[in-house]
């Protein structure tokens, strides 16, 4: 599996990554990984993590509607025990480790950033963003500004076709190392609850973000995200520019997609 | 060790109200233990979300070495869709799957309780038992005669069984939650094992719990990945430390010590 990718000054021996929130704490992956595990793909992002434990919300939290699949926001441990037990694991696997982060204000996204920088074995840090380019900016450069140099920010952003260019451009400028294009769709569950939508309902509208973006954006580092299912979905989103791509949904689908993509990639 | 395979429909029959298939699903088979569950991909790729079924035999099948045996009630999209391929169909599917029953390290009595469908993994379960020389009784219980799992292969591994129905068309009529004080006082179990619906397995635990006996109980929940990716299948429990937290049912799960279960938070 070697198609060796730089992204965000890390080098990826291939442009296949976990997305966040589909792939457990990566230890669930590993056995449909082939022997080199987790370290043959070309990184793994966390589960978004905040600083105190979230139960996540109640059942049914991931709901299937054709060709998608549509999540509550989901639980996590919290960033003391993660430190202490996700991250070392992550780390000794040997991948590109990307912690995405979650926070409800400025001030916990760049306490976040704070202690996450003192962790030993991170390649970077992931961060969602939403709303007007100027909001998203500052989210960035407050995370940017607590992080230890080189340590790179990937700004992940909602697939808003009116203003996906101008944010991406705002969190470039903010600091942002690259974009991810792009989030899961702001949805709704069937008794009303918001949600997210990912899969491959999601892929044609992330594909126009990124094709928008690289366009606009030559020099932008763009990883595309959203409902890639097969290799040639990969390459569809390579095709346009981007440098590397998120699998997620695929995963839950069938655990082996990510070494069969990372693989035909090569 | 878990495997994510391409199996083949060995064979298809129906037994009530539902569909026994039997699948070759190399390598699965030979790591099975009672409680492990299989999940299925569904072939329409617009569903996403896969379903789990209890691994109900493990048989080895003439020139295929060891099979799979599954107890599938065509419900649903995806129950609908397995019960009705036919022989020589391929299908991707994952496992074994899930923490599997616990068996006690002494010949203890043991009284199994599944219901519906949810009986299946009991069956297994009563074999490793027996080998173990625990004394086995099982209460079967059913929706009416169609939806009780096998009462005659019940009665080859077990010492005693009850059998209980809904509507009476077989056995006792009446539910688990009726007649599970007693059951469980006649077998005067140190162990109950339960496979089957939410109350019913509160139910159970609690009853187990007035005994003072172990309850582990198997709790079925959707499973949208059912390998531990999506964190989907939460399943609310009290911790060795007393703590509120949430486990995944696919693989901390589904089997739970049923006093670790916080039942009333799952509806
Ligand atoms: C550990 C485990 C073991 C099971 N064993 C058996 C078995 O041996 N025999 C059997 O007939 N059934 C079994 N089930 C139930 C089975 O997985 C399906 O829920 C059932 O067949 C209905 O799904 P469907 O697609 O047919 O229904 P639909 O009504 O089409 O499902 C609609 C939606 O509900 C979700 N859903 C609802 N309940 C479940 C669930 N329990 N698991 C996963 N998704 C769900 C599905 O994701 C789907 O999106 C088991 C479930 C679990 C969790
Ligand atoms: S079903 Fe996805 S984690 Fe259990």
């Amino acid at each position: 599996m070697s198609n060796p990718t730089t992204l965000a000054g890390l080098t990826l021996p291939n442009p296949v990554l976990v997305a966040s929130g589909c792939g457990g704490t990566g230890r669930e992956l590993t056995p449909y990984l082939g022997e080199d595990g987790l370290a043959g793909l070309g990184g793994f992002v966390t589960r978004s993590i905040s600083l105190d434990p979230r139960p996540g919300a109640r059942q049914p939290r991931v709901v299937e509607t054709p060709s998608g699949l549509l999540h509550a926001e989901g639980a996590n441990p919290g960033l003391e025990p993660f430190l202490a037990t996700e991250l070392p694991w992550l780390v000794r696997s040997g991948t590109r480790v990307i912690v995405s982060i979650t926070g409800r204000t400025l001030g916990e996204h760049a306490e976040l950033a704070r202690l996450l920088g003192r962790a030993p074995g991170l390649s970077a840090i992931e961060v969602g963003v939403s709303g007007e380019p100027f909001h998203a900016a500052s989210l960035v450069a407050a995370v940017v500004r607590d992080l230890p140099r080189g340590l790179p920010v990937l700004a992940k952003l909602r697939p808003d076709l009116l203003r996906v260019v101008e944010t991406a451009r705002a969190v470039l400028e903010a600091g942002a190392a690259a974009v991810v294009l792009a989030d899961a769709q702001a949805a709704a569950l069937p008794d009303g609850r918001p949600a997210g939508l990912s899969g491959p309902a999601i892929r044609p509208v992330a594909l126009r973000c990124v094709t928008e973006v690289c366009a606009a954006l030559p020099d932008a580092q763009v990883v595309g995200a959203g409902g890639i299912t097969t290799a040639a979905d990969a390459r569809s989103f390579l095709d346009a520019g981007a440098v590397a791509v998120q699998l997620g949904t695929a995963l839950l689908h069938d655990p082996t997609t990510a070494a069969r993509i990372a693989a035909e990639l090569t | 060790m878990t495997l994510h395979v391409t199996g083949e429909v060995l064979d298809t029959k129906r037994t009530g109200a539902y569909r026994h298939l039997t699948l070759v699903a190399p390598g699965v088979a030979e790591r099975f233990r009672p409680g492990n569950f299989v999940a299925i991909t569904l072939a329409d790729s617009a569903r996403l979300a896969r379903r789990s079924y209890w691994i109900h035999q493990v048989r080895p099948v003439g020139g295929y070495g060891p099979a799979l045996q599954l107890v599938v009630e065509p419900v649903g999209g995806g129950g609908s869709w397995l019960a009705g391929l036919p022989v020589g169909s391929k299908l991707e599917l994952t496992g074994p799957l899930g923490r599997p029953f616990a068996l006690p390290k002494e010949p203890v009595s043991c009284l199994l309780v599944g219901e519906d469908h949810s009986a299946a993994p009991l069956f297994p379960l009563a074999e490793r038992l027996r080998e173990r020389g625990c004394a086995v009784t099982l209460l079967v219980a059913g929706r009416d005669e169609a939806h009780l799992l096998s009462a005659l292969e019940a009665r080859r591994s077990a010492r005693a069984v009850t059998v209980v129905t809904a509507d009476g068309s077989v056995g006792q009529r009446g539910r688990v939650a009726d007649v599970i004080a007693e059951t469980l006082g006649r077998a005067r179990a140190e162990v109950v094992y339960a496979a089957g619906r939410h109350d019913t397995l509160h139910a159970v635990a609690a009853a187990a719990e007035d005994h003072g006996a172990w309850s582990q109980t198997a709790v079925e929940l959707p499973q949208p990945c059912a390998t531990g990716l999506c964190h989907g299948c939460a399943l609310p429990v009290v911790g060795e430390d007393g703590v509120a937290r949430t486990v995944r049912a696919c693989t901390e799960g589904p089997v739970v010590r049923g006093d670790r279960v916080r039942w009333g938070e799952l509806a």
